[in-house]
């Protein structure tokens, strides 16, 4: 079953590998040079996602609210996005004169940087992963929480109220919803008994852990959504941007593609969680199996397992679309009390039937 | 009883949110419902409501005569002077002489659509008109003449 098939992605990454080795016959110089290649291939790949995602954000909404979208630049508007990325590239950077110009600087950097971190252990296909690290689930949810330290920087150093107080909001959202997350990953670690993401990939082999652990597994599924809408500070968790009161939070005195990278960053967080949300509890590349069908699964198995992956992870960056243009933002008390008196309670009972389920193998 | 209230404020939160959710989830299903206007490209196609304001007019008849008496009641109504009736006496066939207007004047660049001096005119001899493109180059075309040149009262109006 793990030998790559002729067309896959995986076969390519081999095929590459194979004729770089006889082109570089030192060992460093051929790790690096693949590093470099992976990550020029990762960042064009994250750009070209990220126009995707914020062209479907703007028709997403559009269509919402009973209205056309962007319709002008090209085709149905498909590259609005190009030229409003354009337009950010021809504007002055700016900094403010109080801020501190080290930190101003360096906070967009981190966002950055951080959200492409988390990329790396995502299985994009069957076998085709940058870096199969044998605790992904735990180094994803450590990266993507580090994201608030480039929030607060930005806040501090722009000496602007308003972006200290989106900053600090940002730092009591992520903190606490960091627990709802890693608990509700947790249930799914217990159910697979590996933090690694491509086992936990191929342990829903034969169905989806969301069929296979029933309710508990669809309760995880749902707070994993809510905690990670509000762990990425989207609406209606956007207290940190809050345009109303806040005039864009942290990064109000942000301008031109500093300010871009923070929507960069934000679009790379939205992907990031749909991907982890639809690995651990949507099988990820896994075909969708029942069980005792191998006719059914032969079938399914012909979808390309790329196809799979994508599928489950813009259905989910569609759902939290949906929140974002349904919902009214929350208060800050609202917020807290949201994760403090239901969902991290919730999660911890559900943790408890979930290692009972787990013990006496009460799941599929 | 507590856990009751719990569980039970947990529910009718996921319900709430589902209504909406099923709301914004009918709309992206269903394009036919947006409502937006694409404007200049729909012009030739363009339907204004009925009570839309875009401009006074004094309609007309075939025979080029109008309603208006000259009572002058919608300049008095209006609240921004935008309308200036010149009237003349004009001499019947009868040999009486008589009040009728000789201009119409209204200053569409002073104009608010309030709609007060459709409302004041006895007579409904003008009404909001729909055109709405009104951009110029000289803000002297603003002001326009309603009475169309040589244009009569309509019989039987002034009685
Ligand atoms: S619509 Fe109002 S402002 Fe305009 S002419 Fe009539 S009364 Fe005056
Ligand atoms: S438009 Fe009507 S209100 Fe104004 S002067 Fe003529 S009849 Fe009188």
């Amino acid at each position: 079953m793990n030998t790559p098939t002729p067309y896959s992605f995986a076969s390519l990454a081999t095929g590459i590998h194979a004729w770089l080795r006889q082109a570089i016959s030192n060992d460093t110089l051929l790790q690096v040079t693949e590093m470099v290649i992976t990550g020029v291939c990762l960042l064009v790949f994250l750009v070209l996602l990220c126009f995707f995602l914020g062209y479907m954000e703007r028709k997403v909404a559009a269509f919402m609210e009973i209205r056309l979208g962007p319709n002008r630049v090209g085709p149905k508007g498909s590259l609005q996005i190009v030229a409003d990325t354009l337009k950010l590239l021809f504007k002055e950077g700016l900094t403010p004169n109080g801020a501190d110009k080290f930190l101003f600087n360096l906070a967009p950097g981190i966002m950055v940087v951080t959200s492409m971190m988390a990329v790396a252990p995502i299985a994009f296909a069957k076998n085709f992963q940058i870096w199969d690290i044998n605790i992904g689930v735990l180094y994803v949810s450590a990266i993507s929480s580090m994201a608030v330290i480039g929030i607060l920087m930005a806040g501090w150093s722009s000496n602007n109220k308003y972006s200290l107080i989106g900053a600090m909001r940002s730092g009591a959202q992520i903190v606490s919803y960091e627990l709802s997350i890693g608990l509700s990953l947790i249930t799914i670690v217990i159910l697979s008994g590996s933090l690694q993401l491509s086992e936990i990939v191929e342990s829903q082999a034969n169905g989806w852990w969301i069929f296979k652990g029933h309710i508990p597994v669809i309760i995880a599924f749902v707070i994993f959504i809510i905690a990670s809408t509000a762990e990425i500070n989207r609406a209606p968790f956007d207290l940190t941007e809050a345009e109303q009161e806040l005039t864009g939070g942290f990064h109000t005195e942000y301008a031109g593609m500093k300010f871009a990278m923070f929507l960069l960053s934000e679009y790379i967080n939205l992907f990031i969680v749909s991907a982890i949300a639809a690995t651990i509890f949507l099988g990820g590349w896994m075909p969708f199996h029942i069980g005792s069908l191998p006719a059914f699964n032969h079938v399914m198995d012909y979808i390309p397992s790329f196809m799979w992956f994508f599928g489950k992870t813009f259905f989910i960056v569609f759902i939290i679309m949906w929140f974002r243009w349904t919902f009214p933002r929350l208060r800050i008390d609202q917020l807290l009390n949201l994760e403090w008196k239901y969902l991290l309670p919730i999660s911890m009972v559900n943790i408890l039937i979930v290692t009972a389920m787990a013990i006496f193998g009460w799941h599929f | 009883m507590f856990l009751k209230n719990y569980i039970g404020d947990i529910f009718s939160s996921i319900k709430s949110l589902l209504t909406g959710m099923k709301l914004t989830g009918y709309y992206f299903t269903h394009l036919k419902e947006i409502v937006t206007e694409e404007y200049p490209d729909n012009r030739g196609t363009l339907k204004m409501a009925e009570r839309f304001r875009g401009e006074v007019i004094m309609p007309h008849n075939e025979n080029n005569e109008h309603r208006c008496t000259g009572c002058q009641a919608c300049e008095l109504a209006c609240p921004n002077a935008s309308i200036k009736i010149v009237t003349k006496q004009e001499t019947q066939p009868d040999g009486k002489k008589k009040k009728r207007i000789d201009t119409f004047v209204y200053r569409l660049d002073m104009c608010t659509f309030c709609n007060l001096c459709v409302n004041a005119c006895p007579s409904e001899a003008i009404v909001m008109g729909q055109k709405f493109e009104h951009s110029v180059y000289d803000k002297k075309q603003l002001k326009k003449i309603l009475n169309f040149p040589n244009s009569k009262l309509m019989e039987g109006v002034e009685e």
